[in-house]
């Protein structure tokens, strides 16, 4: 009898527990939003067709405007419609992705796509030339830096969505409570983390250094001249990477250096630490895009009085201001598309009215690519109610988006991040110099490109 | 096949004819009810299987293409650093967790056999419940828990004003993870064990006090010995479970990325490099490399141990 009473009460944990399992099944999407509905397949949307009849083209993506701007598209279109569906968020997607890739069925036609992934996308013959389906047409709708970031030699692989241009969020009270001016130079801010960690005795970092910062480390890079590597899609065998130059030791030297000095913390980027001590005023300043106006209010406390303002991202010359750019996406159409110019064409126009641009800046919280809409004065002249009402893009946003020249990006992101990440580790914890750091990260890099068959040129 | 029917004497000619046909009969309905199972087997196990052997034949580089390459996977695995770091450091998992887990199991499992009460009962549900919650669920709560901003911990060490030691960091995460599976898996290990300390006769127990043996000289020299297969059983278990270490690694690395890296044991480095760097040929010869591994070990164990397990 005791026996089947503990069965029974095992039984029921069990079930409960295949219950729970399957609940953090279906929220994979790690805050993506909407449903999880993998595959590609025709019927299953999470919007509706409005036009019946008429060739479906399908689409992952996760922006929070999707769901609106692809019902418009649909509503305002009767010779197309976009069959959506949520298959993840980041790394997620990919994963999906390259799995479908792989086993060469179950990819979408159309698939949004971070700027820093698409080479590791394209080296997997994953995604298709544009040139080919007359995309040069709809050039000059993008900023030039977000062009040539989809760009590859002489193709084009994906239509440019959004962009992250990167300033500097700060605590206005924190600086003026302790009279300390806003830093407009690298030198500048690491004078003030020295002066803010001796008025507040250590109590308040001026920043935070992660060393999963994968995204913001290649931003500092590029602002320092770097360019570590250069790929060419129409070369495919064939790479260059220098990543143990000056400039990209001197990025390093400089913040492992404020690490060493406890004058910058390191949590890991996207974890509730991060996230808290951001909120909880242990951080003065937080290098990041402009997106990051939708992330800071979630942080803070709204009774803490904290009063957050953006500024330009310090320069290292101010002769010669360079401005970076951290995140955004693009809509790549996928080499599995049935038709793969309509792709193309529904890529290029899903975010050319109006309409739908200011959808995806209202709803989606995004800083377009478009100098049509990021130059019109509606977008300049918004004002965010949590930053003062500080009008922001008009102020120095729009112009960084403008002066921004592009990079190129590595073919095996996952890889490059991962060892960045490694050794950067390493470094931060104080068992080898950022300058050695640097120097493994090359070698690590030429060896593994040399074993996925690259030249190294 | 099979003679059972005629146990004593033996066929006439004619009944093993007739028993031929029936034995044929027999078999077919055999095939019929294994059927079900024999297709899930084949199509999601031994296929897979196949197909991954196939894989790790080859070689597919991002820039070069897939071609045929023999056993250099394989070659490439058994020299690759990370690989074997991570096999070393899951065999030091191994040595740490499996006595850990089985002791701990076995001492439960006794007391709870000893004690009959209502609150062994409770007991014995508390213990066992770690293990019916879902592993990725358990890894994101213990996550929280050493988290060193907000844990717990945290809480603690500020009321005697001291910094909490960071339980993620690359000294320590060896000991969290420990930790973790510990508190998972003892609680399904004590279930074996106890369920077979409660077929044992009683009579054995009331001859042993009779002859005026003690608690723990029963416990010691009659429980422990009859449940030995038991416990070669769990071993087994706890031993291809450590070796094949991955849900809770992988759930906290974002946690704790300074200290869990894409290769920090074998099965996280094939899933990393699968379905991160798209090396799905190399990772199938890492997990074949692995399986093998897993395959060796848990053989020599179980010869060295053939004895007391009573397999054979």
């Amino acid at each position: 009898m005791i026996k089947k009473k503990a069965l029974l009460a095992a039984g029921v944990t069990t079930a409960l527990a295949v219950a729970l399992v399957g609940c953090s099944a279906g929220n994979g999407g790690g805050g993506g939003g909407g449903g999880n509905n993998a595959g590609a397949s025709k019927t299953n949307c999470a919007n509706d067709i409005k036009v019946k009849d008429v060739p479906v083209v399908t689409y992952w993506g996760w922006l929070p405007d999707t769901a609106m701007t692809v019902d418009n598209f649909n509503e305002t279109n009767d010779d197309v419609q976009i069959c959506w569906s949520n298959a993840g968020q980041g790394g997620d997607q990919y994963t999906k992705l390259s799995t479908s890739l792989q086993s060469k069925s179950g990819a979408p036609d159309i698939v949004q796509i971070e700027y820093d992934w698409l080479n590791s996308f394209l080296i997997q013959g994953g995604l298709v030339d544009m040139t080919e389906h007359g995309i040069e047409d709809y050039k000059d709708n993008f900023t030039e830096g977000a062009w040539r970031d989809v760009s590859s030699g002489d193709g084009v692989y994906a239509v440019p969505v959004d962009l992250g241009p990167v300033g500097m969020w700060y605590r206005a009270d924190i600086f003026e409570e302790n009279g300390i001016a806003i830093p407009t130079t690298w030198d500048e801010y690491a004078a003030a983390a020295e002066q803010l960690d001796a008025a507040t005795g250590g109590a308040v970092k001026i920043g935070n250094f992660a060393p999963n910062g994968q995204g913001q480390h290649y931003a500092f890079l590029d602002q320092a001249g770097a360019v570590p590597f250069e790929f060419d899609n129409g070369k495919q065998t064939e790479i260059t990477i220098n990543h143990n130059d000056d400039a990209s030791k001197q990025v390093f030297e400089y913040w492992i250096d404020l690490v060493e000095r406890g004058l910058v913390g390191t949590d890991q980027a996207w974890t509730p630490e991060f996230s808290t001590g951001l909120g909880g005023g242990k951080y003065a300043t937080a290098i990041y895009p402009v997106w990051y106006n939708a992330h800071i209010p979630d942080f803070e406390d709204p009774e803490a009085g904290a009063v957050w303002r953006a500024a330009p991202i310090p320069q290292w010359d101010t002769a010669n201001p360079v401005q970076v750019n951290w995140g955004g996406s693009t809509l790549a159409v996928t080499t599995q598309a049935s038709d793969a110019a309509l792709a193309t064409k529904v890529a290029a126009e899903l975010y050319n009215t109006e309409e739908r641009q200011k959808l995806g800046v209202e709803e989606g919280g995004l800083f377009l690519a478009m100098p049509e809409m990021i130059e019109s004065d509606y977008f300049k002249d918004l004002e965010y109610e949590f930053f003062g009402n500080q009008k922001f893009n008009g102020e120095f946003f729009v112009q960084a988006a403008l002066d921004y020249e592009g990079v190129q990006f590595s073919p095996f992101t996952q890889y490059y991040y991962d060892e960045m990440q490694r050794l950067l580790s390493e470094s931060i914890e104080g068992n080898s110099t950022a300058s050695e750091a640097m120097d493994a990260l090359q070698k690590s890099l030429e060896t593994y490109a040399t074993e996925q068959g690259f030249t190294l040129n | 096949m099979s003679t059972t029917p005629q146990l004593t004497e033996p066929r006439p000619p004619i009944a093993k004819k007739r028993g031929t046909s029936l034995d044929r009969k027999h078999a077919r309905f055999g095939w019929v009810f294994l059927a079900p199972f024999a297709i899930i087997f084949l199509v999601f196990l031994v296929l897979p299987l196949a197909y991954a052997f196939w894989m790790s034949l080859h070689t597919n580089t991002l820039a070069g293409g897939e071609q045929f390459s023999g056993l250099a996977n394989y070659v490439r695995a058994f020299n690759d650093e990370r690989f074997l770091s991570g096999m070393v450091r899951v065999a030091g998992f191994a040595i740490i967790f499996v006595p850990i887990q089985i002791g701990l199991a076995l001492i439960f499992a006794l007391i709870l056999d000893d004690v009959r009460t209502r609150f062994s009962r409770f007991t014995r549900l508390l213990i066992f419940v770690p293990y019916a919650i879902p592993g990725v669920i358990g890894a994101l709560m213990w996550g929280f828990l050493c988290s060193p901003s907000f844990g717990p911990l945290v809480t603690l060490f500020e009321l005697i004003n001291a910094q909490a030691p960071d339980l993620l960091s690359r000294d320590s995460i060896f000991w969290s993870l420990t930790n973790i599976v510990t508190w998972q898996w003892t609680g399904y290990y004590m279930i074996i064990i106890y369920a077979s300390l409660q077929s044992i006769d009683p009579s054995i127990y009331e001859a042993a006090r009779i002859d005026g043996a003690t608690k723990l000289q029963t416990a010691l020299h009659i429980k422990v010995p009859i449940v030995a297969s038991s416990l070669v059983l769990t071993i087994v278990f706890s031993l291809i479970g450590t070796l094949q270490f991955f849900t809770e690694p992988q759930v906290l690395s974002p946690l704790a990325g300074n200290a869990i890296d894409a290769a920090y044991t074998p099965n996280l480095y094939a899933y990393n490099l699968a379905f991160s760097y798209q090396q799905f040929n190399y990772a199938s010869a890492i997990s074949f490399a692995l399986g093998l591994l897993v395959f060796l070990t848990s053989i020599v164990f179980l010869i060295a141990t053939r004895k007391k397990s009573g397999l054979r």
